[in-house]
């Protein structure tokens, strides 16, 4: 579309499945009518005689020769509405009409507010009272948010948020983390085909304030606390970035357990090491929450064994080249770490750097890899760059340094870790939206 | 039946403004169409196919291949080239 503005005549090819997502994209953009053509999906792994095939086929949407739609969209003659484009207003009302509380829940469900759960409806009582947890005015604008790069941001306030915050069962001395999540405008529902959610650690005083669980069970269902403010965020994020509705702004094929909710803090206090909060630049006494980005695959193990290192190769190389390792430990691994030699965080970050390898032939032909990074080694952009000098059967390092991550959690029932493949997006302050 | 009051959840969509579409040639024949290769998997061998149809069915028209620097994102360099040299654009295989 920006081609368009430039006076380039264009037509942009997607496959099939993503007729409606274009099409909502392109009305959002104020040109309803931008030319589009379609072949089937997939094109990946297609062979060359079979994406000619596609090009000289019909086009599965319009069911016309798909050459055909192609052309026309380039020479045809334009009509009135193509020459202005579309312009108008949106907004969204601060109260819906009244209603009976089933009908309510019904209504919420119909319109992808929710996710499929029962919600607590955001009755102006309720949400006045969430108010209570923070200083901040109402009106005050906390942010942006939007599904993916190539949508529109939408804009929301500190009430949007406690109205969000009110549906997911949360208490008003939450509100602040909560508000922290939303000021990052990192949305925990990306549309990508991909799947990926994103996952919360609160660090610093605010964890016991609020009654957090960084012990036995505190990545599952076991806290009030950690369940809602991970809902929360959900929520929030579909809501106030304009939706995530499947097919038309959600295309993750698989979907992701993790997006219902994945809050915890960190068991700072049983740790060896020094809190994720502070590593990423914050005080010891500060209260900060961070937000990783990814949630695809998670590999774990106990020990660590005597053949810590080969488990956790394998591990490290088992997931994907994009999303660097987010290593989750209870106290008892992060200590026998230590009793090891481990002496910091830093030093088995640094380990997992030199040892999370692929052959370069294996490295390059991950899909996520190639089209995300390897543009980037075609620039020269390092360390991309070197890793595509290497031969094929040469081992390249998948990660650097600065992009993994250590948090200890757990209750020290079990020796237990994980691997999480997950993106440092932010930490920030919780104080500040107290 | 007591009826209650309720929030709308929603945050604040942007204001839309149209934008029109470039002037269309009526016919492809001797000028120039950009190929754009999203760099989405297996976009360029679909940008090859499609640059060989051209030469087999409009010879007349010349294709050039242009890829962006970054998937996901925008390239006003290379938009800049292909307004600044003229002709249309097919963009793919992207979302």
């Amino acid at each position: 579309m920006a081609l368009e503005e430039q006076g380039i005549p264009s037509v942009a090819v997607h496959t099939h499945v993503f007729a409606r997502l274009v099409r909502a994209t392109a009305y959002a953009n104020g040109m309803p009518k931008s030319r589009q053509a379609f072949v089937p999906q997939p094109v990946v792994d297609k062979s060359a005689a079979e994406l000619r095939e596609y090009i000289e086929g019909v086009d599965p949407v319009s069911r016309r020769p798909f050459m055909q739609e192609v052309i026309e969209g380039l020479t045809g003659p334009l009509d009135a509405a193509d020459l202005t484009g579309l312009s108008f207003e949106r907004s969204t009302p601060r109260l819906l009409e009244p209603d009976a509380e089933e009908n309510l829940q019904a209504l919420f469900e119909k319109n992808h507010w929710t996710d499929y759960l029962p919600v607590v409806l955001p009755t102006e009582e309720r949400v006045a009272a969430m108010l209570k947890g923070t200083s901040q005015a109402p009106n005050k604008v906390v942010g942006c948010m939007r599904p993916t790069s190539f949508r529109e941001f939408w804009e929301y306030t500190v009430e949007k948020v406690a109205v969000n915050a009110v549906m997911a069962g949360a208490k008003p001395e939450y509100f602040p983390v909560i508000l922290a999540l939303a000021s990052t405008g990192e949305t925990a529902k990306c549309s990508s085909t991909t799947s990926m959610t994103n996952l919360a650690v609160v660090n610093g005083p605010i964890r016991e304030e609020i009654g957090m669980n960084c012990g036995i069970g505190a990545m599952g269902p076991y806290n009030h606390a950690n369940a809602t403010i991970g809902r929360a965020y959900q929520l929030l994020s579909q809501n106030l970035q304009g939706g995530s509705v499947p097919d038309e702004s959600y295309m993750g094929t698989l979907g992701n357990p993790f997006a219902y909710s994945f809050c915890f803090a960190e068991n700072e206090e049983r740790s060896p090491w020094e809190p994720l909060h502070v590593t990423r630049g914050m005080k010891a006494n500060d209260s900060a929450v961070s937000v990783f980005f990814g949630g695809r695959h998670m590999q774990d193990g106990f020990g660590p064994r005597e053949t810590w290192e080969e488990k956790m190769r394998r591990c490290l190389s088992a997931g994907d080249g994009v999303f660097p390792p987010l290593l989750i430990l209870d106290p008892i691994v992060a200590r026998l770490f230590k009793e090891r030699g481990v002496e910091s965080k830093r030093q088995l970050i640094d380990w997992c750097a030199q040892n999370a390898q692929l052959p370069a032939r294996e490295y390059w032909d991950e899909q996520w890899v190639q089209t995300l990074l390897l543009p980037l080694a075609h620039a020269g952009v390092e360390p991309y760059a070197t890793r595509f000098k290497a031969k094929p059967d040469e081992t390249v390092c998948m990660f650097e340094a600065k992009d993994i991550n250590v948090v200890v959690v757990g209750g020290e029932t079990q020796g237990a870790w994980k691997i999480l493949g997950a993106r440092h997006q932010a930490t920030v302050s919780v104080d500040a939206w107290r | 039946m007591a009826l209650i009051t309720v929030h709308d959840p929603r945050g604040y969509p942007p204001k839309v403004t149209g934008k029109r579409l470039a002037p269309r040639p009526e016919s492809l024949d001797g000028r120039r169409v950009w190929l754009v290769d999203c760099l989405f998997d297996n976009s360029e061998p679909f940008m090859n196919e499609l640059r060989s149809w051209f030469a087999q069915h409009l010879p007349k028209v010349e294709t050039r291949m242009i890829k962006p620097r970054q998937s996901w994102v925008d390239d006003p360099e290379m938009r800049n080239k292909i307004a600044s040299e003229g002709g249309a654009a097919i963009l793919g295989v992207g979302l």
